[in-house]
């Protein structure tokens, strides 16, 4: 789960991460409010989305005066945002946070992620400030100082040493604050099971202190159950509502540009189809999980999501059964073909225990727009042949 | 010959009495898996499915000599059941509980490194040693015995793969379903050379996802140590950057871990890689027939 900057912001002060004071506000009149409140002279007017590159996109704007404030506020409320994470279709913006403009000498880079080879986490700090991570990543990897923190033995102080020093910070009193601002934020990732954190930019002022300016934070989701305070931050403004109703399911849902509806249980099986429709000359319409169960009532709702997009030309239901027969999901499926009124020809491919058995349902049910696939590869042919007879 | 578990292996269950446990070690007892008893706090003493119920894995350990345990507790308390097992001596847990939070497991695996446990998942199938010993929740049948190798980090591509084997007319020698999340225990790098080193095994299935550089890592090992044949497919050559496929890990931010890279890098080790699941078997066929 993600949040909002001025919701990072708020955890950032409560563990003593210094941020540029700043108000969150819904409203023009508002965002007016929260510049008079504080003060000025220049303020931040910054558009709250869960996406970064907001300020290439023209969510980002300075103001100098209350009326500056209240003219950019009125722009940027409900603009529709368009950055390199929104995808073409943008998002709208409907929060602000008025922010006091910063004094900046320079900008840093710091984050923290699980290094999945040493498993651990790892602080990335870089002096490349402001610039997208991945691209100095790729371009200067040798501006980007790593620090892997043993959570055993948590942040120490020669961590600190190994970050200052790699990145050129000489002032005895500039190098004591940057030590504590990491250090306080690798306690925000322990105590909060963060999945991600990273500010950038980290500015230095012209007085040597440390601010972050940017706040970006991604929580592990199978946690979130004992964070009840992150848990209420959740904006469901912000997620997919397709993604989030088959959440509610059970059901693990992507949409993607194709034409071809995939319904498939188990993430790694549900990719493995939509590759191969693509191998075959197809392409897949979404990424639908359906987990173990596969029961009428889940597939019903499989289509009825599924069909939300009006792309999709063909459904192709592969399901490799286990534990739980092919016959009982063929019965399920014909359930839920009556459930849902599936205008779409649906190949189904049903392989796994009492495969042969859950054939001959299918084939005495003698559904027009049913048509049964003896295997995997079968299945995404007739499935590309289906979708082109539907055009 | 197999690896890590054959049909001597003595298995207890940690949630041995919930609704998940009781199904699937009924399911394992019923494929002939040796288990000996589980493990539930405050049930010690009682029988379930006929076998003894332990309050500890410890007095587990003690009475039935187990080595291996199979983990189906809920998520919250994954953590906190492994390094119960490692604390008690057990030499391979085997996790299949989905939605471990990442901080326990990156904790857990800690500990059980430490004292030298090995694990497998969380949030996997189990392992299978055909017609011997299954641990988890993989259907059995599909499963014959044979002279394939299969690692995956896909449940169901597990099967899908295994059938396909087995459909050309050759079997499995064991197969394990290692996860997808961020922090997994055993992985190709580790399991890789005990198939080689089992001479029952004549070729290799190996499965992987975008995300992560695991298949990288093996593309490098196989490349120096791995002489028996090996198939491979990567999942999610189709996924869009920076979507979670629902794996955890399955999900592709930048230029790490895409499947155009991982193919590549397999390639380059000498590795059979195809493009599609559905050609898995053939493509076996292939190797085995050379």
């Amino acid at each position: 789960m993600n949040i909002h900057e001025y919701q990072a912001k708020q955890i950032f002060a409560n563990y003593g991460v210094p941020t540029p004071k700043g108000i969150m506000a819904e409203s023009v009149d508002d965002a007016v409010k929260a510049a008079q409140e504080l003060g000025g002279p220049i303020w931040v007017v910054k558009a709250q989305i869960h996406a970064g590159g907001r300020g290439l996109g023209g969510g980002v704007k300075l103001a100098k005066s209350i009326d500056e404030v209240r003219t950019l506020a009125d722009e940027i409320l409900g603009m529709t945002l368009v950055t390199h994470q929104t995808g073409p279709e943008g998002k709208l913006v409907q929060k602000l946070y008025i922010e006091d403009g910063a004094d900046i000498k320079d900008e840093f880079y710091l984050g923290i992620v699980l290094d999945r080879a040493k498993e651990m986490p790892v602080i990335m700090a870089s002096t490349e400030g402001g610039m997208e991570i991945e691209k100095v990543a790729e371009e200067t990897p040798e501006k980007i100082v790593k620090v892997a923190i043993d959570p055993t033995i948590g942040f120490q102080g020669f961590h600190g040493r190994e970050l200052v020093f790699g990145l050129g910070i000489t002032d005895k009193e500039e190098q004591k604050k940057f030590i504590k601002f990491a250090s306080n934020l690798f306690k925000i990732y322990m105590d909060k099971d963060v999945e991600l954190i990273e500010i950038n930019p980290l500015i230095r002022t012209g007085s040597g202190d440390f601010l972050a300016l940017d706040g970006k934070m991604g929580f592990d989701d199978s946690a979130l159950g004992r964070h009840p305070d992150i848990e209420a931050m959740r904006d469901i403004s912000e997620e997919d509502a397709d993604e989030r109703e088959a959440g509610q399911y059970g059901l693990s849902y992507v949409s993607l540009d194709g034409e071809i509806g995939c319904m498939v249980n188990g993430a790694g099986l549900a990719m493995g189809t939509m590759d191969t429709i693509n191998y075959v000359g197809g392409t897949p319409a979404n990424f639908l999980d359906v987990g173990g169960k596969a029961t009428a009532e889940t597939v019903a709702k499989g289509f009825e999501i599924i069909l939300k997009n009006p792309k999709v030309k063909a459904i192709f239901v592969n399901i490799f059964g286990g534990i739980v027969r092919c016959d009982r999901i063929a019965n399920g499926i014909l359930e839920a073909t009556k459930m849902v009124d599936v205008k779409v020809p649906v190949v189904v491919r049903l392989d796994g225990t009492n495969a042969p058995e859950a054939a001959e349902i299918l084939q005495n049910a003698n559904i027009e727009n049913v048509i049964a696939a003896t295997d995997l590869l079968d299945g995404a042919n007739k499935a590309v042949e289906a979708a082109k007879g539907a055009k | 010959m197999s690896i890590l578990v054959n049909k001597d292996t003595k298995v207890i269950v940690q949630g041995f009495t919930g609704k998940e446990g009781t199904f699937h070690a009924e399911q394992c007892i019923a494929y002939g898996t040796n288990i000996v008893g589980g493990v539930t706090p405050n049930k010690g003493g009682q029988e379930h499915l006929g076998k003894p119920v332990f309050n500890t894995v410890k007095d587990a350990v003690n009475t039935t000599g187990a080595t291996v345990s199979m983990i189906f507790v809920p998520p919250a308390f994954v953590g906190d059941a492994v390094m119960e097992a490692a604390d008690a001596g057990i030499e391979l847990a085997v996790i299949i509980t989905e939605g471990a939070p990442v901080k326990d497991m990156m904790y857990a695996k800690m500990y059980a490194t430490k004292k030298g446990m090995k694990t497998i998942g969380p949030n996997c199938p189990g392992i299978i040693t055909a017609e011997e010993c299954k641990i988890g929740i993989m259907p059995g049948n599909i499963f014959k015995k044979g002279n394939v190798g299969l690692i995956s980090k896909s449940g169901t591509l597990t099967y899908e793969g295994a059938n396909q084997v087995c459909n050309e007319g050759f079997g499995i020698t064991t197969a394990v379903g290692i996860g997808g999340d961020p922090i997994i225990g055993l992985s190709y790098k580790q399991l890789l050379p005990m198939f080689e080193a089992d001479p029952q095994t004549e070729a290799i299935v190996m499965i992987g996802e975008i995300g992560g550089d695991l298949e990288i890592q093996a593309a490098k090992f196989i490349k120096e140590n791995i002489t028996k044949p090996v198939v491979a497919f990567i999942a999610g050559q189709t996924a869009p950057k920076g979507k979670r496929m629902g794996h955890a890990g399955a999900i592709v931010s930048g230029s790490a871990g895409t499947a155009k890279e991982k193919m590549e890098a397999l390639e380059a080790a000498g590795v059979k890689v195809v493009v599609s699941p559905a050609e898995i078997g053939k493509a076996v066929k292939e190797v085995l027939s050379k």
